[in-house]
């Protein structure tokens, strides 16, 4: 094994572990904690993958901005910080039964698709990935729509957001 | 390899784990503990505490995540274009006055409806 793998082998361990933390908490302000965890294991798994820029949109959006956002969204509630009611009904087994169908499904479904099998060929050691990436985003003939649509859609939650969370005087 | 380039922020985190892993540790290891009631209290500048730690906030932090992280992602679309704005020219810079405009929309919308103003 490589270093790497070996790497990757214990920040996919700890990203499990917090993510199972993250549902099974009693404390919502302590899953949300273990959230921010399992943020940073991607984070890092970014890297692995020489993403340097998602690594650190990852942690400057996902960890800086949106577990803030959750920790504050917990603190607007009154109890349901520490919820005392059960973690499960009597339909778990169910619940697991269709889980476990639906990994097997979507595992024989990847298996079966030809990119699986093969390595993805490598980038190109002087190409700069951030250049590729700002190339692809809005170069004409790139992903330019997805680009500007983006800007619809963050419109769209900045309106939604201001008609939740605004008090009228 | 790229990835080794982030060994020196590894190390950073071992080190700084390790540091605060030592300084607690050794305070546990030496120190005497006779624990009274007013000493398990949470330290809150000397005052004497009040309330509960996770008390309800009002509203308006929400709105202003919110509007932060709406504001973040915009400028993690600014930078791959800031880029490869010099190859693409007069092209590019429509493009963003496009994106731009539309959330400025957005901007004017929160202003009028006072979410940016905090009383």
């Amino acid at each position: 094994m490589t270093p790497l793998q070996i790497i990757f082998i214990i920040v996919a361990v700890i990203t499990l572990f917090a993510a199972i933390k993250v549902v099974s908490s009693r404390n919502l302000v302590h899953a949300a904690l273990w959230l921010i965890l399992v943020l940073f294991g991607i984070a890092v798994f970014f890297v692995i993958l020489s993403a340097g820029f998602f690594a650190a949109a990852q942690v400057v959006i996902y960890i800086g901005a949106i577990a803030i956002l959750m920790i504050f969204t917990i603190m607007l509630t009154r109890r349901v910080a520490r919820d005392s009611g059960a973690q499960h009904n009597s339909n778990w087994w169910a619940a697991a039964v269709l889980s476990l169908l639906l990994f097997t499904g979507l595992s024989w479904i990847l298996s079966r698709w030809q990119g699986f099998q093969s390595t993805a060929q490598p980038m190109l050691e002087s190409a700069d990935p951030l250049r590729q990436l700002g190339e692809g985003l809005v170069a004409p003939g790139g992903y330019l729509i997805p680009f500007e649509v983006a800007s619809i859609l963050l419109v769209a939650a900045l309106i939604g957001a201001i008609t939740v969370a605004w008090e009228r005087k | 390899m790229a990835f080794w380039d982030y060994l020196p922020i590894a190390i950073l985190f071992v080190i700084s784990a390790g540091l605060a892993a030592i300084a607690v540790g050794l305070g546990h290891l030496f120190g005497p503990r006779k624990p009274t009631p007013k000493k398990l209290e949470p330290y809150e500048s000397g005052m004497n505490p009040f309330g509960p730690g996770t008390r309800r906030m009002p509203v308006r932090f929400y709105l202003v995540a919110v509007l932060f992280i709406l504001f973040d992602i915009e400028v993690v679309f600014f930078l791959p274009w800031a880029v490869v704005l010099k190859d693409l020219g007069i092209t590019g810079l429509v493009e963003m006055i496009v994106f731009v405009s539309i959330l400025v929309v957005g901007f004017i919308y929160a202003w009028k409806k006072g979410a940016l103003e905090w009383e």
